[in-house]
């Protein structure tokens, strides 16, 4: 039972953490920013206007937003939200969670391709390579986590006796692990300084150009499932970060929603103090990710002996 | 040189004695001026009596020379012997149905019928309602791609069409088609009442208002046998620096916003306002309409306004230097700007870019320095010291010169003057005559031509816009370049789409 409250509660509660970067950004700019509950707004404006479609798309473009919602929202379940237990749980479900974004890319990727529109194929380009790319670090931090705490399950490397977490025996490691996965957030999420989801300029974008052509309740279930896949990352963290156990649930889910806020903080910060990079350095950046990850896998090799 | 007659900027000549040379002629005393530091100022034909005729400006270092003749329906092309001719040529061809014989890119400027009615040289038929019948230059492979984009854009810009052929993100060649903002000015403006001149020039582009209704203003000026006090040109030239420094500020802004680092393309967005408000201050207008008139200005600045002007001078200047440190120091920035969309010296020549792109790759041509107009042949000249032709020069000019208008503008304050009022009438003007004038209006050197009829009427109103030199530059610039950088090469050139079109 907790779990699904949790669960629901990060379905819910997924909108309203991006209103946290824009206040940011907003500050930095010496704005006022948007409301905090601007996203919100913005997907319900959605839903209630109409779709349009391009007479030269088929089904697979339709079939592009429900998928990757369905997708993000599914990943959420293997998930230990702010200390319950995941809904779903089983031996190697790490791979399969991994993989539910892939599959949700993929049905993106297609989609975007069926509009024939060069924009569109350019940005579904970029961000399969970066994706692979990303999927390097990713895999490797797993790698990581199976050598230190021997489980194949997501909710399982947070539990138990000798669960991961920076405060461990480990955590001079896991330091490496969350700056990677930091960058593979911002990889994945398609934020500043990989990509700009600010930016109108569709030369330059990598994920928003592939979504130009959807309108209305599937824009919004794009906008979901990047709230979903945001808050997934920002989590992951969050439970790598986590200090304290506390009993009561919820001061627990205080403090853990409490440090994803300052995740999400994180990244408003970065955004207002870098530029964007050149887009042929973009592979360096991601690459530096795996760098990091490779070298404290080095380092899990002694600590395991 | 008989063959070119050396004029000045604003001083009008009589059209007889402009040379009338042989078309073989023509072409060589052009081909060999260019080949000589020579650069195209106006080159345009025009309908006198019953021979069409052609005339060209040309500068080298600080003269200005004119020549011309009369012409059938072809002529040999000139852009094969040297590419400054290029966009003239094509122009010519498509205004007055002339063809320049082996042109090596002879396609339509802004898909319009041209004026005399002859025979279409691109056999276009204008009834249709969608330009695009045209060819582009095509790349052929098997991993070639290409890109069209716009001419309907994202971002609240003008309309303009860029084909791309790529291999993979690289672009091999970017091809611009402009053309859909054409309003036909050149065509309406010698019918028009002689006061609704500046009206009109005012209009031409809208973030050039001052650069070309200065122009407009001189040309009538010198034709007219106008007059105009010092304290007029003062505020002339404080208007001009005003303009050049709202579109400079908002173009670092800009240029900020598009490599996604917020903080100064924010509060650049404000500071451009705060400029645009000293305009306001100068003739109660934020874009400077209604300031220059024939014979002087329409609104006289008292001591209260240069009080005002100092007082927010003093406050911002801090301001935007505190930005401009902020943004060119952040090294992600510099990272993005540097060697991203060169223009080396020698081809930025070759092309004849002007204005700040041209300065930001080593061409020293400022024409308030060597044509000077108004007040700046008293005033200093910026010289800018980054050469690189990439974006981060562009940019770099633009921050000098930002701080350099402000020196001029507190300068010119403390100049003290009476004037009068001035308001626009019907003028008359010297018949059969010539003139030409040259600015530096924020872009780079805006030029205008008026040629007189026997009676006093305008018999050809040529406009020239500094976009149309500095366009083929920014697709030169794209050559090998990522075309995720198109946006922000775009941005360090900033051209006028309706400048263009006119």
């Amino acid at each position: 039972m907790e779990s699904i409250i949790a669960y629901g509660i990060a379905l819910l509660a997924a909108p309203l953490f991006p209103g946290f970067i824009l206040k940011v950004k907003a500050f930095f700019a010496g704005k006022k920013g948007p409301p905090l509950l601007i996203k919100y707004y913005t997907v319900l404006k959605l839903f209630r206007k109409g779709s349009v479609y391009s007479t030269s798309t088929s089904f697979v473009f339709r079939m592009g937003p429900t998928v990757s919602f369905v997708t993000a929202a599914m990943a959420l379940l293997f998930v230990p939200i702010a200390g319950a237990s995941p809904v779903l749980s089983f031996h190697g479900d790490v791979i399969v969670l991994f993989y539910l974004f892939g599959l949700g890319r993929f049905f993106t990727v297609i989609a975007a391709l069926d509009t024939a529109s060069p924009f569109e194929g350019m940005g579904a380009a970029r961000e399969v390579y970066f994706a692979t790319l990303a999927e390097a670090t990713t895999f490797s931090i797993l790698v990581i986590f199976f050598r230190l705490n021997g489980a194949l399950s997501f909710g399982e490397f947070f539990a138990g006796t000798n669960p991961i977490t920076v405060w461990g025996g480990a955590g001079a490691l896991l330091l490496l692990v969350i700056v990677s996965l930091f960058m593979v957030l911002l990889t994945e999420n398609s934020r500043v300084p990989v990509d700009d989801p600010a930016t109108h300029l569709e030369l330059t974008m990598i994920h928003e150009v592939m979504i130009l052509d959807h309108s209305g309740p599937d824009l919004a279930l794009i906008e979901l499932g990047a709230f979903f896949k945001l808050l997934f990352y920002a989590a992951f963290i969050t439970c790598i970060v986590q200090p304290l156990q506390f009993t009561s649930p919820w001061l627990h889910a205080l403090l853990f929603f409490g440090i994803m806020g300052l995740i999400y903080v994180a990244v408003g910060i970065t955004e207002s103090i870098t530029a964007r990079l050149k887009m042929n350095l973009v592979p360096k950046f991601i690459l530096t990710s795996f760098a990091l990850v490779f070298f404290a896998a080095i380092l899990t090799t002694r600590v395991v002996s | 040189m008989d063959n070119l007659l050396k004029i000045e900027n604003g001083k009008p000549i009589a059209r007889t004695d402009i040379p009338n040379l042989p078309l073989e002629g023509f072409s060589q005393t052009l081909v060999d001026l260019a080949e000589n530091d020579g650069f195209v100022v106006q080159m345009f034909a025009y309908e006198d009596g019953k021979d069409t005729k052609l005339l060209a400006v040309m500068r080298q270092k600080r003269d200005l020379f004119v020549t011309g003749c009369s012409v059938n329906k072809e002529f040999d092309s000139l852009t094969s012997a040297n590419e400054k001719f290029h966009m003239f040529e094509r122009e010519i061809a498509e205004q007055y149905g002339i063809r320049p014989l082996n042109h090596p890119w002879l396609k339509m400027v802004r898909y319009h019928a041209n004026c005399t009615g002859a025979q279409d040289v691109f056999g276009n038929n204008y009834k249709e309602e969608i330009p695009g019948n045209y060819p582009y230059f095509q790349v052929e492979g098997e991993d070639i791609h290409e890109v069209a984009v716009g001419p309907v854009h994202a971002g609240i810009i003008e309309p303009g069409h860029f084909r791309f052929q790529c291999i993979g993100e690289v672009v091999l060649h970017l091809e611009i088609q402009l053309g859909y903002q054409h309003r036909g000015v050149e065509k309406m403006l010698p019918k028009v009442p002689k006061k609704r001149l500046p009206i009109i020039c005012e209009t031409i582009a809208g973030d050039t208002t001052i650069g070309h209704n200065l122009c407009c203003c001189q040309a009538i000026e010198g034709l007219a046998g106008l007059e105009v006090d010092e304290e007029a040109r003062v505020v002339r030239t404080i208007a001009l620096e005003l303009e050049r420094m709202a579109n400079h500020v908002g173009d670092l802004g800009a240029l900020s916003g598009d490599v996604a680092f917020n903080p100064p393309a924010n509060y650049f967005g404000r500071l451009r306002g705060d400029v645009l408000n000293l305009s306001q201050v100068l003739c109660g207008s934020r874009m400077g309409r209604g300031l220059v008139r024939p014979g002087g200005v329409a609104y006289v600045l008292k001591d209260e306004q240069r009080q005002l002007l100092r007082d927010k001078i003093a406050e911002i200047k801090p301001e935007i230097e505190h930005v401009c440190d902020l943004l060119f120091t952040a090294n992600t920035v510099l990272a993005r700007f540097e060697d991203t969309g060169k223009v080396p010296l020698e081809r930025a020549e070759k092309l004849g870019l002007v204005g700040y792109a041209g300065r930001a790759s080593g061409v020293g041509y400022d024409a308030r320095d060597s044509f000077p107009t108004e007040c700046y042949a008293t005033l200093p000249v910026n010289r800018n010291t980054m050469t690189n032709g990439d974006v981060c020069s562009r940019a770099t000019v633009r921050r000098e010169e930002i701080m350099h208008s402000f020196s001029l503008i507190e300068t010119l304050l403390d100049r003290k003057g009476d004037t009068e009022a001035v308001f626009m009438k019907d003028y008359k003007l010297s018949p059969s005559s010539f003139v030409v004038t040259l600015n530096e209006g924020w872009r780079g050197e805006v030029s205008h031509c008026i040629l007189t009829d026997a009676t006093g009427g305008i018999l050809r109103y040529k406009v020239k816009d500094p976009s149309f030199h500095n366009w083929t530059g920014l697709a030169m610039a794209l050559r090998n370049e990522e075309i995720s950088e198109f946006p922000l090469c775009n941005k360090s050139f900033n051209l006028s789409y309706c400048g263009f079109d006119l």
